[in-house]
């Protein structure tokens, strides 16, 4: 067990994966001897050489194209796009590719392929690079989109993303590379992808978040608990795609009151379809209707702004607060 | 502070081997032996005609729209005839003749034109790519199979197929750049038909040739006359041993003239004219491979008949494969099927049943107007 923030603990995953499985290979810009700009293949290149840490020139579509080829053939590429605002230069391959090749050819072919993106704001960074765009890739079919909020699930869910069959998106939020130290066991660790966890148990009231935004919820239902006496439980998704629509009825049946927070654009975003999914299954157990805190329906243009563009605190409590009152 | 030339100075070379008069430059004619000639010529009958026998059952409304490769047989057989079954072939969607040599039997190429998804299955020990219609994506995929080839040791040499069109995508440029730096064992394929649909080859690059556009990624680009099957050969040979020996990607840019539409969507009579096809005509690669055939006395009068019976017999088994199952696509998504697919796949098996009962149940009573809040514990409760 070690203290490790995300980045540390998203390396760890590399390198034990690296170590247990020849196969698995990384392609992406600066990855190699810089280590990633973030850091997260720091030290890879050195220990497993310039084969297998692969700093590819500067082409998102090749990345991502040349990585189909290396799954087809059989390895398991790790793909880095070094800002998810810049993954829509390699999009045609997501969709017209990486998502299709197993039904396209009924299985004859998969593509076992992870794509790491940074994504997300909160750290003062310029255009593009402070999107949230996860319901691009959680919309395609074929494609599974998965979100950590901490370096311990970070760990655990990329080690299980690379030994899926299939084409993941993995998303780690920038806000949270440094934000804090978990504990993280020595020992490889994984998480079921597809499933979602109750990262607070409560009884009035569902807060459901992913990635910087668990961390957004948390406070805002201490201070539910603290200053309203309410608890709110929150589900912290992990997986935007396939959505853990079980464990979302559960709760919403359970509380009756429901309130989504992610920082990707309202419309169309993934609250929508969250929303569709509890009123699918538990409409009548609802006591008000669900809210949406999330980013407005604007770009992103520059950080100058971005305390007012991002979901906080207050936003949720106010939900909340009416969600309660309702 | 000199303004000097750099070495090296970079140079394009054309090849032709059989001319459109059928005159043979014997110091150039690639060694094939009889048999691999018989089978290059007959594979090539048998693509002119499918691809004629296409149009018609396209005409006839039992395929859906395909895009013909007439006048493309010398380009797509001379280049894959030098793949071993360990090699790759990645195709765009106008490979029929290469794909028939690579063993898709006749029938799968017309069900995926049938909008069938069983069309683009490779047998289970094929080394091909399906078809891809989004032009140019497949090329950084033939870079990535190469890469993961030489990352294994294997001996395996990635073949891949695009068109004069391709080579205005960032794919291709992409593909190019990093199969140079990567130094990966690639033979790129340009089937230079001329036309891009409408559009000319010389409103879709100002260079002088394709060929040429390799030489900027640092690996040789030759341009071959397309309609000539022993300069492919010869060429693709080169690429092929040049692969094989570690030493990187080849572009070979075969020039070439689609003879037909570019899909039986398209009527080439709004941009060309009969006269430029006309002059293709003469060129026909068939034309003087029969030629070059006859002269070696490899020709054999029957071959026709006999390609001819094949496609036919094939047709017949294609018209014989019964309607999809409707239910397969929701197994090939993922690995494991998903909660909400498994949902989804239900709900289509159960009107399913009921399109073919004929009578579907009587839809649920419900209430006239939405619940409001407050009413669910009435006539909505279920």
């Amino acid at each position: 067990m070690a203290k490790l923030n995300t980045v540390k603990a998203l390396n760890l995953a590399l390198l034990q994966e690296m170590e247990r499985d020849e196969d698995v290979v990384i392609i992406g810009e600066d990855v190699g001897v810089d280590g990633g700009v973030f850091r997260v293949t720091d030290d890879l290149h050195r220990k497993f050489g310039g084969k297998r840490v692969i700093d590819s020139p500067l082409a998102e579509a090749a990345i991502i194209g040349a990585g189909v080829g290396m799954a087809l053939y059989g390895l398991k590429p790790v793909c880095e796009i070094q800002f998810s605002g810049f993954a829509f230069q390699c999009f045609h391959q997501f969709e017209n590719h990486v998502a299709r090749f197993r039904l396209r050819t009924l299985g004859r072919f998969h593509v076992p392929m992870v794509v790491r993106m940074p994504y997300g704001g909160g750290v003062r960074a310029l255009e593009h690079h402070t999107e949230s765009e996860e319901q691009f890739y959680a919309h395609i079919p074929g494609l599974k989109m998965v979100i950590p909020s901490g370096a311990r699930n970070a760990r655990a869910l990329l080690v299980a993303a690379i030994r899926d069959p299939d084409p993941v998106i993995f998303f780690e939020a920038k806000a949270l590379y440094h934000a804090a130290k978990e504990d993280v066991p020595d020992e490889i660790e994984t998480m079921p992808i597809g499933r979602a966890q109750v990262a607070r148990a409560g009884t009035d009231l569902t807060i459901v978040a992913y990635g910087t935004m668990v961390r957004v919820a948390k406070e805002a239902a201490d201070a539910l608990s603290t200053d309203d006496g309410v608890e709110a439980e929150i589900i912290d998704l992990l997986t935007i795609s396939p959505l853990d629509r079980e464990t979302l009825v559960a709760s919403a049946k359970k509380t009756g009151r429901v309130v989504i927070v992610h920082e990707a654009p309202r419309s169309f975003g993934p609250g929508a379809e969250i929303a569709a999914s509890i009123m699918d299954e538990a409409f009548l157990y609802l006591e008000a209707p669900i809210r949406r805190v999330t980013a407005n329906d604007v770009s992103f243009v520059g950080f100058a702004r971005e305390r007012s563009m991002l979901p906080a605190v207050p936003q949720v409590l106010a939900a909340a607060r009416e969600t309660l009152k309702f | 502070m000199p303004r000097t030339a750099l070495e090296p100075r970079f140079q394009v070379e054309y090849l032709s081997i059989l001319d459109a008069d059928g005159k043979l430059d014997a110091a150039l004619e690639p060694d094939i032996p009889p048999d691999e000639l018989k089978r290059l010529y007959r594979a090539m009958l048998l693509g002119r005609h499918l691809d004629e026998r296409m149009v018609r059952l396209q005409r006839q409304g039992r395929v859906g729209t395909f895009a013909p490769i007439k006048g493309q047989e010398a380009a797509q057989l001379g280049s894959v005839a030098l793949l071993r079954s360990q090699d790759w072939m990645v195709p765009s969607f106008r490979e029929t003749a290469a794909m028939l040599w690579r063993g898709w039997p006749i029938e799968k190429l017309l069900l995926f034109f049938a909008g069938h998804i069983e069309g683009s299955q490779p047998g289970p020990n094929q080394n091909d790519l399906p078809i891809c219609i989004p032009v140019a994506t497949q090329l950084p995929h033939a870079v990535g199979l190469a890469y993961a080839a030489q990352y294994r040791g294997d001996d395996v040499v990635v073949m891949a197929y695009f068109g004069d069109g391709a080579t205005s995508e960032g794919d291709f440029h992409e593909a190019c750049n990093f199969a140079g730096v990567w130094h990966v064992p690639l033979v790129f394929v340009c089937q230079n038909n001329q036309w891009a649909i409408s559009v000319p080859l010389k409103k879709q690059t100002h260079s002088r040739t394709i060929a040429q556009k390799a030489l900027a990624y640092g690996f040789p680009g030759l341009q071959v006359d397309g309609n000539d099957v022993l300069a492919v050969y010869a060429a693709t040979k080169e690429a092929v041993d040049r692969a094989r020996a570690g030493d990187g990607p080849t572009l070979i840019e075969c020039v070439t003239y689609r003879l037909a539409m570019h899909t039986t969507a398209d009527d080439p009579t709004k941009y060309r004219t009969t006269e430029e096809v006309a002059e293709w005509e003469r060129k026909d690669p068939l034309t003087r491979f029969t030629a070059y055939m006859k002269k070696k006395g490899l020709h054999d009068d029957g071959l026709q008949a006999e390609v001819e019976a094949e496609v036919s017999e094939a047709v017949r088994r294609f018209e014989e494969i019964p309607a999809p199952d409707p239910l397969t696509v929701f197994d090939h998504v993922f690995a494991e099927m998903p909660p909400h697919l498994a949902a989804q796949r239900d709900l289509l098996a159960a009107r399913l049943r009921d399109d073919a009962a004929g009578s579907p149940d009587p839809p649920e009573e419900r209430p006239a107007s939405p619940p409001m809040r407050g009413q669910r514990n009435s006539r909505w409760q279920s």
